[in-house]
Order: structure tokens, then C-alpha cells, then sequence
């Protein structure tokens, strides 16, 4: 079965471009260069070098022997958290910034939930020297504070935005009108395996690199060249499908997506899109979405801003219908406790994007001989607020 | 023949306005309507609202958040329609994102439009090469236009390729940007529209977006068949009455 995106821009029965005609420039634009570009020879040379001198690639792949004799198994942390800016958005941003740079774009618009995304694409933006304008959700803006003033201090613009949830959903809406409002100068940064194609296969591509050091890394350290388990949290998607990119079609080894329940997923406050979405149409995709009977988009909730998405990339819809990947939910509380549990006996405080992710270490029963990878795709930092308020800290 | 085709032979400088069903309240779709064309309108675009309308700009979305809150579905428009037939006989379109459609059924969707009396659709949000190769039949079943957009930055081969499969008129965007901002008319917008009108397409062209006084409906409709007034209308019933529409119309013909 195949896992990578058709000619028509589809993961199965998930994906295309849905777009308003004022837009079809631009993507068809980029749709018949992307991989020209990224395949280029000099893009690659350039992009691997800015990864490695600039952010900080590659990561470690870090044996976790406290949590790994706790459970009795093999855990391996991918320290995304230790990239530049403190995510794995780095890997997304830098190459986008290069596909800008060659389609000949002068001004870079980006959405942003938790802020990460919004950070990495501000940190190119100042490194390249392009302008920047990022649109964050004003719920957003309350509770990633620090976030806020790291892009501002990086010299872009954020646009608060207060329609509808006032969070990533809206933000990206918003995005998406600048751009067609500025259709010849501008281009779109998306920070997620969403949007229309080619967004969600470009993403994925550019965050491939993770579970490509992965394998590297397994091979040194272990002499296996791929492990048992990945597992790693999904808002839209984006670390997972870095994590599970080079292991999509080796089906011995097993994916696990995990989603944020917020408060449970029966109590009408979660963003577990696999389980109450349906498929629709969001951002410009047909992928799983939560929505009412009626196909109005619907307000998902989760503690962690990066997770409070209501769609997931039409890629993790594919994972999921046909079962390649098992889908788990992870409540706020849960969460919370890991990002405590990780920090006392690992000594790292995670995003709580990623807490979320570790979770599965209390449902799965890990064999001795298993090797278990848990994407680590955020450090704490800018959840330091949430944890206090949380922990009485 | 369809209400679209036979209003477009019968006149020029059609005048088309687009009104957020279920909006101020949710009982006014039909008096809104029936007031419009009792003043002289001859089109109007039926807005299905919708949770997250990409291409419009602040007054529609908070227009189509009010309609919501109002209690509007796709449902609930269909019932408010189901006798618009014995009340006005100008050409309605309906103007929806695609997913609510979706999820209605497409199909069941266009066979409720023909039963009611719709003569078009418009689902910016609906790709073109999509439309083409899995619902062109069914909208032909169903005597339903689809009505598509083009744009300034729309190439020529693009133009005449929506123009081959186009039915009724083309829907011209007149500038890059989201409804609702006034805009005048410069050169580069007339310039665009001479653009169009010189390609000498099958179909005519009404112009939309930015439209909001007799000037700009003038400028536009020197070029096209007509123009399309949404959020300036939106504007106007959310600050005034709706008693007042015949004013907001008249305005629209005072030059």
C-alpha cells in the first residue's frame, strides 16, 4: 500500500485542493515547482547545511534508561525540543524559506497556534531577511505570551485574530485571506501536514528528516535500522509525519498518533479529530474534520494550543482509514502529569504538545526487546504559565 | 430555459445582490428577497452561511456567525425556500462553501435546489477540474448553473477553459482580495475588465467584490452585463431597517 501523495494530490481519499479560484496562481505555482525545487541539488545543499550549522540537526536520539527501566522496554527520546527555538517547526520553516526565495517571493505570511510555528517562521524571516506578518488566534495570544514577544523581538508582525474560536483554525483562515489579498508578492508558510496539496506532502517531506536520523541513529546505536514503535502527538500532524515518514511503508513497525482528548473525549471538550471528526472539507483539504450534522466546522479544545485543531493532515486521515497507524487520545489531565513525570525523572520538561505522546506508555505493553521512539517534537518553555497554573508550582 | 439565461438575454446592467440567509434574523430570507425584487432587483445570491468562509472578508463572516447563531441550517433554508416559487420570479442562485453541501449530499443537495426553484449555484471552494469530472452531469440534471469565478491574475487559456464549461455568466472577481472592501475603481481594474470583454467569451461576465455605490456599479457595468453587491448590502441592512432597502437600491441607480 503506498503512503505517498498521488499525481492528483491525494493520500487516498484524502486531500486535493479545495481552494477558491483566487488562489489557484499561487498553488498551482507552487504545486509544478516544490519538488523541482527540494530535489534540486544546491536547495539540498543549502537546506541540510542551514539544518545542521543554523538549528542544530541533527538531534539526539537519546536512551531514556529511567523510563526505560520503569516500563521495562526500549525508549528512545528524538529530542526535537533541542532544535533551534525549541520544536521541530525549524525543519518546515527553513526549507520553506528557500522555496519562497526561489519562487521569487518578497513577504512571508505564517499562522501560528501554540506560537512555535510562528516563532520558526520569524526566526527565517529575520535571517533571510524577508518581511514577516504572523496571525495568531487572540486565545492564543493570551496563553503563549512568551511566544508573542520572541516573534515580535524577531521583527515581525502579529495580527491578533478574533473571529470564530479565536485559535489556530481561525488563524490559519486569516492567513489564508492575506494571501488572496496578496497574491503576487507573498507566500503562505504553512506550519502543519495541512492546507491544500501540495502543502501537506511538501511539510511532510521537509520534516521527513527526523525519522531519516532515526534510522541513522538505531543503526549506531543498535545496529537495527528501524524501531518497533514511533509514537508521537498529532494537532495537524506535522512531527508525527516527520517521525513516521521513512517507516510508512515498513509495516513492522508500528505508528501510534496520539491526539489531545482535552477533557475527555465525551465531554464536548477535546481535539481527538480520528475519533469525532468526519470526513470534509477544511483549509482546502478533504480530510477528517470535527463538525456538526450540518458541516460547520466545530471548536475543538485542548489545554495545549498545538493540538487544538479540528482537522488533522489528510495524510494521518489515510493512517488512520486504513489502519496503518493506531490513533490514541490523551486527556489535558494525563498530559499534564507526563510533562511533570518526564521532568522528575528524566530531567526534561516537554511541551505539552509532546507530554501528550508519552501517555501511550501507560496503555501499550512494551516487549524487553522492543524499541519504542518517542518523538519529543517540543521542550516546555512556553508552557512553563500552563504548568504553574496547573501544578501550584 | 433557465431564469439566469432568459433575465440575461432580456437586459443589461444587471443589477445582483447577495444576502446572508437567515440574516439580521433568521425568519427574514423571504422578505429580504421579496423586498429586493419588489425594488428592482434582478438576481439575487442566496448565501448559505458558513462557520469558516474563506474568501470573504469581516462583513459577511459576521454576518454568516449571526445567521448561525440564528439557527439557519442547510435544512432550515430549504423549508424558508420551499414556496419562494409563488413569490418572486427573478433567477436565485445559491452561493455556499462546499463542505455543508457535502455533507448534505451533493446530489440530494441539487435535487432540492430544482424542486425549489434555484436557477444556479455558486461554491467558490469547489475546484473547477472537480466540478468538471464528477458533478457537471448532476448540475445539468438538475437545470442547475454553476457559476465560476475567474480573477485578475486568471490566465487567458484558464479564462477560456471555465468559459467552455460555464453555463449563465462568469463571475469576475474585480480585484485580488476577500469581499467586503470598498474599493474604486482604477485603471488597472478597468483595464482588467476591457481585458475580459475583449476576449469575446460565450458567456457574459458580471463583476463582483468591491461594488458598493452607483459609481463603482456603473464603472463595472459599462464593461459587463452586470455587478454583484454583497457586503455593501450586508452593511446596509445590519445599520439600517430592512423596510429601508428600496433607499439602498434606488442608490445604487442614482447616477
Amino acid at each position: 500500500m503506498s503512503f505517498k501523495v498521488n499525481k492528483k494530490g491525494f493520500y487516498g481519499d484524502f486531500g486535493g485542493a479545495f481552494i477558491p479560484e483566487m488562489l489557484y496562481p499561487n498553488i498551482e505555482e507552487l504545486k509544478q515547482n516544490y519538488l523541482k525545487i527540494i530535489k534540486d541539488k544546491v536547495f539540498q545543499k543549502e537546506y541540510h547545511a542551514l539544518l545542521k550549522e543554523y538549528a542544530g540537526r541533527p538531534t539526539p536520539l537519546y536512551y531514556a534508561k529511567n523510563l526505560s527501566e520503569l516500563y521495562h522496554t526500549n525508549i528512545y527520546l528524538k529530542r526535537e525540543d533541542l532544535l533551534h527555538t525549541g520544536a521541530h517547526k525549524m525543519n518546515n520553516t527553513i526549507g520553506q524559506i528557500l522555496v519562497a526565495k526561489r519562487l521569487g517571493k518578497k513577504r512571508i505570511i505564517a499562522e501560528t497556534g501554540a506560537g512555535q510555528h510562528g516563532v520558526a517562521t520569524a526566526t527565517v524571516c529575520a535571517l533571510m531577511g524577508m518581511q514577516c506578518v504572523v496571525y495568531m488566534g487572540e486565545t492564543d495570544i493570551q496563553r503563549q505570551a512568551p511566544n508573542v514577544a520572541r516573534m515580535k523581538m524577531l521583527g515581525s508582525e502579529v495580527i491578533s485574530v478574533n473571529s470564530g474560536s479565536k485559535t489556530l483554525k481561525d488563524a490559519t483562515n486569516e492567513a489564508i485571506r492575506d494571501w488572496i489579498s496578496n497574491p503576487e508578492d507573498t507566500y503562505y508558510i504553512i506550519g502543519s501536514v495541512v492546507g491544500p496539496h501540495p502543502y501537506p506532502d511538501m511539510v511532510a517531506r521537509l520534516q521527513s528528516v527526523i525519522s531519516k536520523e532515526i534510522k541513522t541513529q538505531l543503526m549506531q546505536k543498535r545496529m537495527a535500522s528501524s524501531p518497533d514503535y514511533v509514537i508521537a502527538c498529532v494537532g495537524g500532524g506535522s512531527n508525527a509525519a516527520g517521525a513516521f515518514y521513512h517507516f510508512l511503508e515498513n509495516e513492522k513497525v508500528k505508528l501510534i498518533a496520539v491526539e489531545a482528548a482535552g477533557k475527555g473525549n465525551d465531554s464536548g471538550h477535546s481535539a481527538a479529530t480520528s475519533v469525532l471528526g468526519k470526513i470534509g472539507i477544511i483549509h482546502g483539504s478533504m480530510t477528517l474534520l470535527m463538525q456538526s450534522e450540518d458541516g460547520q466546522i466545530t471548536e475543538p479544545y485542548s489545554i495545549s494550543a498545538g493540538l487544538d485543531y479540528p482537522g488533522i493532515g489528510p495524510l494521518h486521515a489515510h493512517l488512520k482509514a486504513t489502519k496503518r497507524a493506531e490513533f490514541v487520545s490523551v486527556t489535558d489531565d494525563e498530559a499534564m502529569q507526563w510533562g511533570l513525570k518526564l521532568a522528575r525523572m528524566e530531567g526534561i520538561i516537554p511541551a505539552i504538545e509532546s507530554a501528550h505522546a508519552f501517555a501511550v506508555l501507560d496503555r501499550q505493553k512494551f516487549k524487553p526487546t522492543d524499541v519504542v521512539v518517542i518523538n519529543l517534537s517540543g521542550r516546555g518553555d512556553k508552557d512553563l504559565n500552563t504548568y504553574i497554573h496547573y501544578f501550584n508550582l | 430555459m433557465n431564469r439566469i439565461t432568459s433575465k440575461l438575454q432580456s437586459k443589461d446592467k444587471i443589477l445582483s445582490i447577495y444576502i446572508t440567509a437567515g440574516y439580521p434574523k433568521l425568519a427574514d430570507t423571504v422578505s429580504v428577497i421579496q423586498s429586493l425584487e419588489k425594488y428592482g432587483v434582478d438576481m439575487i445570491e442566496i448565501g448559505l452561511p458558513y462557520s469558516d468562509p474563506l474568501a470573504d472578508g469581516k462583513t459577511i463572516q459576521n454576518s454568516s456567525t449571526q445567521a448561525l447563531h440564528n439557527g439557519m441550517t442547510t435544512e432550515v433554508l430549504f423549508e424558508q425556500l420551499q414556496n419562494i416559487r409563488k413569490q418572486v420570479s427573478i433567477p436565485l442562485i445559491i452561493m455556499g462553501y462546499f463542505n455543508p453541501i457535502l455533507q448534505y449530499g451533493v446530489e440530494a443537495f441539487c435535487q432540492k435546489c430544482n424542486e425549489i426553484g434555484i436557477d444556479g449555484l455558486i461554491i467558490p471552494d469547489l475546484p473547477v477540474e472537480l466540478y468538471e469530472k464528477q458533478y457537471k452531469t448532476l448540475f445539468k440534471k438538475y437545470n442547475l448553473f454553476n457559476i465560476l469565478l475567474i480573477t485578475p491574475q486568471t490566465s487567458e487559456a484558464r479564462i477560456r477553459a471555465i468559459d467552455r464549461i460555464s453555463e449563465g455568466f462568469i463571475y469576475a472577481v474585480s480585484t485580488a482580495s476577500v469581499t467586503g472592501k470598498s474599493l474604486e475603481f482604477g485603471e488597472n481594474e478597468m483595464n482588467y475588465f476591457q481585458r475580459i470583454k475583449n476576449l469575446k467569451l460565450r458567456n457574459p461576465f458580471l463583476v463582483g467584490f468591491g461594488i458598493h455605490s452607483a459609481k463603482t456599479f456603473e464603472q463595472a457595468t459599462f464593461y459587463s452585463k452586470g455587478a454583484i453587491i454583497g457586503s455593501a448590502f450586508i452593511k446596509f441592512i445590519t445599520e439600517n431597517n430592512s423596510a429601508r432597502i428600496k433607499q439602498f437600491v434606488a442608490s445604487l441607480k442614482s447616477n
